[in-house]
């Protein structure tokens, strides 16, 4: 597969141009403008943990507008993308690089990360005893907004504010007073990470296999979270395996990964394929391609 | 710069100066007539001196204990100085007669003392060395009938309390350190509050040892008379030695008929270097008696200090319906060892206790909780509650629980959970993929872990003790 990685990093962005230029006409696509903002570009990023590469060479551009989905089979390496985007410190990054608004991603704490915009839903959000919900999101908010310069919310306008965002996620504000996400079900620790989301406003909302472990009603609320957020100044990208959070947001591009790469990319449509036919005809493409 | 969980350098101690004063001391060692040398300084009565000759020939026939899980190198007992005291004027009238020195030494723990800056609504008995320097407030305690000073001077003005008291909760030959505490005792605290008063103020001691080659042997004596109500808190430091110095107290505290005693303490005496060199062995035995019905009494710990920790407040429920409660946060790091947890003695009907205990543990440090739930065959429908947590900061802390329950009463219910957790890589990316720093997000965890200790701490204190612990833990994430 080392010769593929050639091949697969000129290939990527040229097929974006090709589908950027043939919009959809759903009514989010028209904020897509082909000079809007690149949030987001990764150059050939390779990464490994414990010695083992996990990532072989991940191409991917993000311009502001848009939503990305990236699937792909267990163990392709999805997950690992997000959480080193996030900068999660049991991966060593070991090549290429990427800018995120300018900045070199790389360089900077994940703390760092998260104030200047990337947001990180997480596929396990972990249990925090005795830290009470609501203070965890105001230390998170005041966080992001020291890091833009803005006076800190004090106690009162902050309730205010999370208020209004509970309504987004249909959360029970009694979920504020409980201690971060501990006792709650797989779906409410979800709706939880989409209300840390409505509150910071991230630039770059990355959401990992946000609807697994999610029923048919909470996939809707989170789903339609996600939609509400998304705006033409922002840019979200969907990790997920099955097609079915795709039927409620409705991705610019779909990329597959395997092995460590992007082996495919396309519209919405290469969604429906999967849904329909699976990885493996995929894999056997991309391996015929680069001629093994 | 990827942030993994490791044990970095230490916020150096911050109480660490050693105050330059003259001071009057003893010959090292001991013996009866080293005893009797206390004494007669002292200038106690007959029945303290036989008191204390009666705990000597008791400690001399004991043995070490070897029980906890501490470790430790044999300590010579005849190689301590048993009385330490700052030179200054035998009786002190007011506080300009005492030595400024100590006064700065004082203000610069936090702790002033005079009249225009005393901490507002607390009243403090300041022990310097073997020494009760000054108490602030005594006349508006008198005032209401509070008695707060000194043991040494309780034993002058208020020697049938003190004989009344002493040693009746915690016998002479209780265990190894409280007979030899018994022995050489120096100073310590003394409240009575009397029938139907609600001390009208937050009560104080703070321990200071200062030099080098002292133990530390205080005595407390807290005694609430009927319907009465005190809340007393206790703080300590000491400078930073090479050597490792004892501090081994006693507290009793008595709760008669419908009183309540609520007894905090936030220690921080030097724990030592991060090699373990140095820091103080702190072997204390606390004890409260509820001796009246309906009485009650509370203990809430944060211990986070001394290189040794070896204490269990325990709380004896004779009275019916009686209550004792105890909260414990106990921090350790580095190369410290803490070996710490209480005692629930249930003797009369319908007694019940609590118990909280929180156990962090960063470092190469050791931290066990060891509790015992006692119920008497006469404890009818007595009721335990007990919650034993650790936290493991890094890998390589240890935490250990041993929870003895002994039950001889079938109508008793006694409830013990438990749990470990660690400060994971996880939770803490979590926290910081959210903007907050990882010293932040530690201090967030930490707070939330001890939120229900904390919650039973004095205002004032429960902010110092939460700013406390995350001092300590600086750099232990990094």
């Amino acid at each position: 597969m080392a010769l593929g990685d050639g091949a697969n990093t000129t290939k990527a962005p040229l097929q974006h141009q090709k589908i950027a230029s043939k919009t959809q006409s759903t009514s989010r696509q028209n904020m897509i403008v082909d000079n809007s903002e690149v949030i987001l570009s990764v150059r050939n990023l390779t990464a490994e943990v414990d010695g083992k590469p996990i990532l072989k060479g991940v191409n991917l551009q993000v311009r502001s507008g848009e939503i990305h989905a990236i699937m792909g089979p267990n163990g392709s390496g999805k997950s690992t993308f997000a959480k080193i985007l996030a900068g999660h410190p049991a991966y060593q990054v070991t090549g290429g690089e990427v800018i995120f608004q300018g900045q070199n991603l790389l360089e900077m704490e994940p703390e760092e990360r998260a104030t200047a915009g990337v947001f990180l839903a997480f596929q396990y959000p972990l249990e925090i005893p005795g830290v009470s919900n609501l203070d965890f999101l105001r230390v998170a908010y005041n966080s992001r907004r020291q890091a833009q310069g803005l006076e800190e919310l004090d106690a009162f306008d902050f309730d205010e504010l999370v208020e209004q965002k509970l309504e987004l996620v249909k959360m029970d504000p009694a979920f504020l007073n409980r201690s971060v996400n501990e006792g709650f079900s797989g779906g409410e620790k979800k709706r939880n990470e989409i209300l840390q989301m409505a509150l910071l406003e991230p630039k770059l909302a990355i959401l990992d296999e946000t609807d697994s472990g999610l029923d048919i009603d909470a996939l809707k609320i989170v789903a339609n979270g996600v939609n509400q957020l998304a705006s033409p100044y922002n840019a979200t990208i969907l990790i997920t395996h099955y097609q079915r959070l795709l039927n409620y947001i409705e991705p610019d591009f779909v990329h597959v990964m395997a092995n460590g790469k992007i082996i495919s990319s396309g519209g919405k449509d290469l969604a429906k394929q999967l849904e329909e036919r699976g990885y493996d005809w995929l894999l056997e493409e991309a391996a015929t391609e680069v001629g093994v | 710069m990827s942030a993994t969980v490791k044990t970095l350098v230490n916020q150096p101690y911050k109480y660490g100066f050693v105050t330059n004063i003259e001071v009057e001391t003893i010959p090292r060692g001991l013996n009866e007539d080293i005893i009797r040398l206390i004494s007669a300084k002292k200038n106690e009565p007959e029945f303290m001196l036989e008191f204390r000759l009666r705990a000597y020939r008791q400690w001399q026939k004991m043995t070490e204990p070897n029980w906890s899980s501490v470790k430790y190198p044999a300590i010579n007992y005849q190689n301590i100085i048993y009385y330490s005291a700052p030179k200054q004027k035998a009786k002190k009238q007011s506080l300009e007669e005492v030595d400024p020195k100590l006064l700065e030494t004082f203000e610069k723990l936090g702790i002033p003392l005079s009249e225009q800056k005393r901490l507002a609504n607390v009243a403090v008995d300041a022990i310097f060395d073997s020494v009760s320097i000054a108490t602030t407030f005594k006349e508006k305690l008198a005032k209401e009938g509070v008695i707060f000073c000194s043991i040494s001077e309780a034993l002058q003005e208020h020697p049938e309390l003190v004989k009344k008291y002493l040693g009746s909760v915690v016998p002479i030959a209780d265990n190894y350190f409280a007979a030899l505490n018994s022995a050489v005792f120096s100073d310590g605290s003394f409240v009575y509050v009397p029938k139907g008063v609600k001390c009208p103020m937050e009560l104080s001691t703070y321990f200071r040892i200062n030099n080098g080659e002292t133990g530390q042997f205080e005595r407390t004596l807290i005694i609430a008379d009927q319907d009465s109500y005190v809340s007393y808190l206790e703080g300590c430091t000491a400078p930073m030695y090479d050597s490792n110095q004892l501090h081994a107290a006693v507290v009793e505290l008595i709760a008669l008929d419908n009183a309540e005693i609520k007894y905090s303490t936030v220690q921080n005496w030097y724990a030592g270097d991060e090699n373990g060199k140095g820091g103080i062995y702190n072997f204390v035995t606390k004890r409260g008696l509820c001796q009246g019905v309906n009485s009650k009494i509370s203990w809430t710990q944060v211990e986070t200090g001394s290189a040794i920790t070896w204490k269990y407040p325990s709380c004896v429920l004779v009275g019916d319906n009686s209550v004792g409660e105890f909260y414990s946060v106990a921090l350790t790091n580095n190369m410290q060892q803490a070996d710490t947890g209480t005692k629930m003695i249930h003797i009369g009907k319908n007694t019940r206790s609590t118990i909280i205990s929180k156990g962090i543990s960063a470092g190469k440090s050791s931290n066990s909780y060891r509790g015992l739930v006692k119920i008497g065959p006469k404890a009818e429908k007595a009721r335990n509650y007990s919650v034993c947590d650790s936290m493991l900061i890094g890998d390589n802390a240890r935490a250990n629980t041993f929870p003895y329950i002994q039950v001889q009463n079938h109508t008793a219910r006694v409830e013990h959970e438990a749990s470990t957790s660690k400060i994971g890589e996880d939770q803490l990316f979590y926290l910081q993929a959210r903007g907050i720093s990882a010293e932040d997000a530690v201090k967030l965890m930490i707070s939330g872990f001890c939120k229900d200790v904390f919650n039973h701490l004095p205002m004032e204190f429960a902010v110092e003790a939460d700013k406390l612990l995350s001092l300590k833990l600086e750099g232990t994430v990094g």
